[in-house]
């Protein structure tokens, strides 16, 4: 073991409470009521708005500097469409993205510019993300002829410093992305994140495509990299094992909402949404005792559209807990009684603890 | 009696760039009624190794046996194949939507699979019973779902009907290759729970095969880890999470991330795995293994049984006393290492040392 990483993990409030100018210096991103809606076209020739598909809904978030926030959620529960409007790769629908004291909702593209230089992205898919047909050198050095930054030799020998940074040989500067495995593929997404020494990188789902041994190689890299350059992470996954792993902060995601957000040890210790109990309970775990002791949630039915998601707590129709009042009222995201000021759960009737509910109720699950 | 006994299994690809040996020389069998998890990362044969025995490989260059229930399936013809898949081991693949023919119902597709195999059943007792077997695997209102093309189906329910078709014709073996990879983990749990459940009350054997060593911890009662073609172990369940004496497997395990030791560092395997074309001499595995000695250079390991438990079989030069994740363990390990370890193979432990992915432990 190369020792304990020396952070204690959300010890700092984080809580929605908004400072009047949004310029506290040590949050880097506050995303305050963010909503995104995407229409949905048709009825035949001349097209028209049947519906919108309500992606992100309502969210908000505080990402401190340094720290990691880690984004969980399923399939289309709009994790990443919350992550492409923070980014400012597409316009949001309402709500406020501010990033670094200044806010950066809907900016012109002139405006957004040097904005970018501080926001980089790294993907999933360490296939689909390079053009197969440059060479490595010069994929990796984009962001500096973009922003102009460095130019010739000095542009070559700052990529190949990238590229020892991140594990890669850099005599490697000539070849072609198809001469390179999963693992070093994501090494150079990487690289070309770190070009312009962002202050943010958001991490959609980057090692969901990885084997695991080479899954831990990239999670010690970033961490690595977080400790080096001080950068904030806002880290996508659906494995909670390895948001736990990354996470100062975590932030649950159901259907464009925020289920329970909070500090990670209380989320994942004593989760109240249920939701986040059920996730937790159907993660695989890699350990036989550890996943014959543990009660298994079985949600029943699927996600529903977000075209029409369901009225009140958009949980409620799997919900084990779900009772008349969740299908009316839709319950505000707080604090539980017993819980610390920033563990914040939207449910009008959260988990104890020891509760079970592992014997879900007869429902139609159509 | 062994339901499936496989025996030397070798499967190669001729290809331009000359033979990729996916397979090279895997033996396990697999009884009644057990779950046999097979694990190994992208690669490591697991899958061709699965299809070799559904006649799924052609062009391939296949030897050895493969015993299920007294035929071997090596070397049939398609036609006897082709009685035998489906009735007698049936199939889940990964995605359930290519495996899903997307202009025919469901419902259809299911009657199609049980009428193949069974002439005399008439078309509508076969959609009668793809309407029982909807419902078996968890299909709300089956009698209309049956009608729905596989569009209408959501990821988790689409894997509900792919395992209704497997079950229509009451197999002996069931092979799930990542049949849960493409899910949620609210709806993998679903799934893996409808195919323990099926499974106990059918009695029907399961080969699951899969990355996850999660998965393989909830359902697999033996497990077979897969490195380069060929079984670097093969133990019960608890064995091998709790006893791995493979570095493979031992290492597998390190590089998950646990609750444990959240925020720590991981210990990964350092390296890429090889290629099925120029596969490292001696143990596949020596270029990566941090307790490489001199002889896994040149000899090429043999699944060799633990003494005190003949069911546990390591491919691997370490004495048996190394297995386990304990302190006595390592240091077992160590000695041995000390011990076997001249110029080639501390050269290699020292590029590993070096190699800029390295973060296991390393043994120098």
């Amino acid at each position: 073991m190369t020792g304990a990483r020396g952070k204690s993990p959300g010890t700092a409030a984080s809580g929605m409470l908004s400072s009047p100018d949004g310029r506290d210096g040590d949050v880097l991103v506050r995303v305050e009521n963010l909503v995104k809606h995407f229409p949905v076209r048709g009825g035949g020739l001349i097209s028209r708005t049947v519906g919108q598909v309500q992606a992100v809904d309502g969210v908000s978030l505080t990402l401190r500097r340094g720290t990691t926030l880690g984004l969980v959620g399923e399939t289309g529960c709009g994790k990443s469409t919350l992550a492409r409007c923070i980014a400012g790769l597409i316009p949001v629908t309402a709500g406020r993205v501010i990033f670094d004291g200044r806010e950066i909702t809907n900016l012109s593209r002139r405006a957004m510019q040097p904005v970018r230089r501080e926001i980089q992205m790294i993907f999933q898919d360490p296939f689909g993300s390079l053009n197969p047909r440059r060479r490595v050198g010069s994929i990796i050095g984009d962001p500096f002829a973009v922003h102009k930054t460095a130019t010739g030799a000095e542009r070559k020998r700052a990529v190949q410093e990238l590229m020892e940074r991140v594990g890669l040989n850099p005599e490697h500067y000539n070849r072609f992305p198809a001469e390179f495995s999963g693992g070093q593929r994501q090494r150079i997404g990487i690289a070309r994140a770190l070009a312009l020494r962002p202050k943010l990188i958001i991490a959609d789902e980057p090692v969901s495509a990885l084997d695991v041994s080479i899954q831990a190689q990239i999670l010690n890299l970033l961490a690595d990299l977080q400790d080096d350059y001080g950068l904030s992470y806002l880290f996508i996954a659906h494995d909670l094992e390895v948001v736990r792993h990354v996470s100062n902060q975590v932030l649950v995601m159901y259907l464009g909402k925020v289920a329970e957000t909070g500090p990670r040890d209380p989320v994942y210790d004593s989760p109240r949404h249920p939701y986040t109990t059920a996730l937790l309970s159907a993660a695989p775990a890699a350990d036989p005792e550890t996943a014959a002791r543990r009660q298994r949630i079985i949600l029943t039915g699927d996600v529903p559209s977000p075209i029409d998601p369901p009225a009140g707590c958009r949980f409620h129709p799997r919900c084990p807990k779900a009772q008349d009042l969740c299908g009316r009222q839709e319950p505000v995201l707080e604090a539980k009684p017993g819980d610390q000021d920033t563990h914040l759960t939207a449910c009008h009737f959260p988990v104890d603890a020891g509760e079970d509910l592992t014997r879900p109720r007869a429902r139609e699950t159509a | 009696m062994s339901l499936l006994e496989v025996k030397d299994l070798r499967v190669s690809f001729p290809t331009s760039d000359g033979l990729v040996k996916a397979v090279r020389g895997v033996s396990f069998s697999v009884d009644p009624g057990r779950t046999f998890g097979i694990v190994g990362e992208s690669g490591s044969g697991k899958t061709v190794l699965t299809q070799t025995l559904l006649g799924l490989t052609p062009g391939a260059r296949i030897s050895g046996q493969a015993v299920f229930d007294g035929t071997d399936l090596i070397g049939l013809s398609n036609e006897e194949m082709r009685e035998i898949r489906g009735a007698q081991i049936a199939v889940i693949f990964q995605d359930p939507l290519t495996s899903l023919h997307p202009l025919y119902r469901v419902g259809w597709q299911i009657a199609e699979m049980i009428r193949a195999h069974d002439k005399s059943v008439t078309r509508a007792q076969a959609q009668e019973r793809a309407v029982e077997l909807l419902g078996r695997v968890g299909i709300p209102r089956p009698r209309q779902r049956v009608r729905d093309y596989p569009h209408q189906f959501s990821g988790g329910m689409r894997q509900r009907a792919m395992i209704a078709m497997a079950l229509s014709l009451e197999p002996k073996l069931i092979i799930a290759d990542e049949p849960t990879t493409a899910l949620d983990a609210t709806v993998q749990a679903q799934i893996l729970d409808l195919l323990l459940r099926l499974q106990q009350d059918s009695g029907t054997a399961l080969i699951l095969i899969t990355h996850d060593l999660g998965v393989v911890a909830g359902i697999a009662d033996d497990v077979m880890v897969m490195y380069a073609g060929r079984a670097a172990e093969v133990a019960s369940k608890p064995d091998i999470f709790y006893r791995p004496h493979h570095p493979y497997t031992k290492g597998l395990l390190e590089s998950i991330p646990n609750s444990s030791a959240a925020r720590e560092r991981l210990r990964p395997i350092t390296g890429q795995p090889p290629s099925l074309i120029n596969v490292p001499s001696g143990c596949a595995f020596h270029p990566r293994c941090a307790y490489v000695m001199d002889r896994c250079l040149s000899d090429e390991p043999r699944l060799t049984a633990m003494p005190e438990d003949p069911y546990h079989r390591s491919a691997c030069w370490l004495p048996a006393s190394a297995a386990g994740l304990s302190e006595q363990a390592e240091e077992v390990r160590r000695r041995t290492v000390q011990e076997g370890r001249g110029a080639d193979a501390a050269r290699i432990a020292a590029s590993i040392a070096e190699s800029p992915e390295a973060e296991g432990s390393v043994i120098a």
